[in-house]
């Protein structure tokens, strides 16, 4: 009995994570519209509850990582939770450092480019949000894990194709009077649009663990 | 005293050897990727081993009593220490062996020794339940596989408590595969000193009886344990790392599979029932585990993919078959010679 409570309580912390990188996708999505649509006052609320989730997703994987050692759970795919309880983890790291340069640096974005980055941190949080619902599957219902990892492949692919868009409307523009302000977009695109590859690159590993799990 | 144990000592060396090596077809898995621990992996599967032999262990037994029924405690002797050597060193050739092989042919070395006429509908039935063992070890493996399979994939069981239910699975399953083990392959190790049983039957109380196959049996159980406790936890942790590559869902289809062959060819209730209710029934013989594990395996591979059939791997197998029980029956032939003409023991008795 005593290793069914134990299990009990590693699901849950399981599932914890997996709600705290939702919740960053959330957050994220919020806190780019926030600053692309100059409600900028309130990018620092974000900004601290996107410290306090990603402090608490450390700190489940840590204590999942040190249960699964320590209980000796799933030897078979314990090495495969752990990579990707670490990738998953990049990306609520990569949604906190977007959002504190935004703050820090503060990007200046032209008007006929603001719908464009709006639209491209809508996608990159929609590839995180997939991808979370992609390892839900992977630990509860493998049936359904590639309907996730293949809408996460379309946003990675619809990001790569945006932040092209972007960059060539941002250094073919007369609107834009210096180089380094050129620069500076073609930054923060690049940068937001990571999120996306982070997602890619998690669902990578899934696609592969999916076919580790069958029996 | 002594004397009877002496001669005992090649059963209960036999007895030895199976729980050093065949308690790794039941627990090797659980324990070799540490599913479950050694000490509880041992403690089960010596209970196992004891009770299935001593409640389930007549009918096989009594199988190879018509084989030949061994009628001097000598010759008893000389053919379970034929077989114990030959499964010895075969297993340093690293050749494919199985004590129950070895024993079957350590007997007609007897018979052919003593001048008694083998039955050969008896040994038919014998040898045809040595090809049928992996084949239906592999029947049964296929369709869990596909019961299991079903089952997880629509059940939506977090990994975790997959692996939680998995791992009691495992220990259950174990000590049916424990009991199953001890019941059909103590004939083995036992089996021949039935007819010649230095014991008599222990009443106790006027409520039940404890009869001296009942007794040797017991002994022999206890041996295998000796050998479970002794030598075998380096023998699951390769067996375990050898089968890594099942998961442990896998490894509880395996054994399943590998115990409910081993318990068909074992229990005299079961032959009962099913032969009472019109159901075809098998015969009571002892048989492989690792062949069972074996075919067992092969029969998953096969649910996943045709393509995974080892035609090596069979071969390997009933090579066995053959080169087994030739090798058990010529050192049999030999030692009973010496045993008689050298130590000057009677190694049977003539009719």
């Amino acid at each position: 009995m005593k290793i069914l409570n134990r299990s009990q309580q590693v699901v849950g912390e399981i599932e914890s994570f997996w709600d705290a990188i939702g919740k960053a996708a959330l957050v994220f999505r919020a806190g780019a519209h926030d600053y692309f649509e100059n409600r900028r006052d309130r990018l620092t609320v974000r900004l601290e509850e996107i410290h306090r989730l990603e402090n608490e997703a450390d700190s489940l994987r840590r204590t999942i990582k040190h249960q699964l050692y320590a209980q000796m759970l799933i030897p078979e795919s314990r090495g495969d939770v752990l990579g990707l309880l670490e990738t998953s983890d990049n990306a609520i790291d990569r949604t906190k450092k977007i959002l504190n340069a935004l703050d820090i640096e503060k990007p200046e974005i032209p008007g006929f480019l603001k719908d464009d980055f709006i639209e491209l941190s809508d996608i990159s949080a929609s590839a995180m949000e997939e991808m979370g619902k992609a390892a839900r599957a992977f630990f509860q219902d493998i049936k359904i894990i590639n309907d996730f990892i293949n809408k996460v492949y379309f946003y990675e692919h619809e990001a790569d194709k945006l932040e092209e868009h972007i960059k060539r409307k941002a250094f073919e523009s007369d609107e834009i009077e210096w180089l380094s302000h050129r620069i500076h977009l073609r930054y923060f695109a690049e940068k937001i649009s990571t999120l996306s590859d982070d997602a890619e690159a998690v669902c990578e590993r899934l696609s592969i663990y999916a076919i580790k799990r069958s029996i | 005293m002594f004397t009877i144990f002496f001669f005992l000592s090649s059963g209960l060396f036999l007895g030895w050897s199976l729980g050093a090596n065949d308690a790794a077809n039941v627990f090797g898995t659980a324990v070799g990727t540490r599913m479950v621990r050694f000490r509880t992996a041992a403690l089960i599967c010596s209970v196992g081993v004891v009770l299935g032999a001593v409640v389930s262990g007549a009918g096989a037994a009594h199988t190879l009593g018509e084989l030949g029924a061994v009628n001097a405690l000598p010759g008893a002797f000389t053919v379970a220490l034929s077989a114990a050597l030959t499964v010895f060193w075969m297993t340093k050739l690293k050749l494919p062996v199985s004590t129950s092989q070895a024993i079957v042919g350590a007997i007609i070395g007897w018979n052919v020794f003593a001048g008694f006429q083998t039955d050969y509908h008896t040994l038919t039935r014998i040898v045809g339940t040595w090809v049928i063992c992996p084949i239906l070890a592999g029947v049964f493996a296929a369709v869990f596989y596909f019961i299991f399979k079903a089952f997880i994939e629509n059940s939506r069981i977090h990994m975790i408590r997959l692996d939680a239910y998995t791992r009691w699975g495992l220990i259950l399953v174990g000590a049916f595969g424990s009991y199953s083990l001890g019941a059909n392959n103590i004939a083995n190790v036992m089996g021949v000193f039935v007819p010649v049983s230095p014991f008599r039957d222990i009443h106790v109380g006027g409520i039940f009886r404890i009869s001296s196959a009942e007794q040797l049996f017991f002994i022999g159980g206890l041996a295998i344990a000796v050998g479970v406790y002794t030598y075998s936890r380096q023998v699951m942790k390769t067996v375990g790392s050898e089968l890594f590559d099942l998961s442990p869902v896998a490894a509880l289809i395996v054994v399943l599979s590998s115990a409910i062959v081993l318990f068909l060819f074992a229990s005299q209730g079961l032959k009962l029932w099913l032969e009472s209710n019109g159901l075809p029934s098998l015969p009571l013989v002892p048989v492989s585990s690792s062949q069972a594990v074996v075919g067992a395996i092969l029969g998953i591979g096969i649910a996943k993919s045709r393509r995974n059939i080892k035609l090596n791997v069979l071969g390997r197998i009933s090579i066995g078959w053959v080169t087994t029980p030739v090798i058990a029956g010529v050192v049999s032939y030999v030692f009973l010679f010496f045993v008689q003409n050298v130590f000057m023991q009677k190694v049977f008795i003539s009719p």
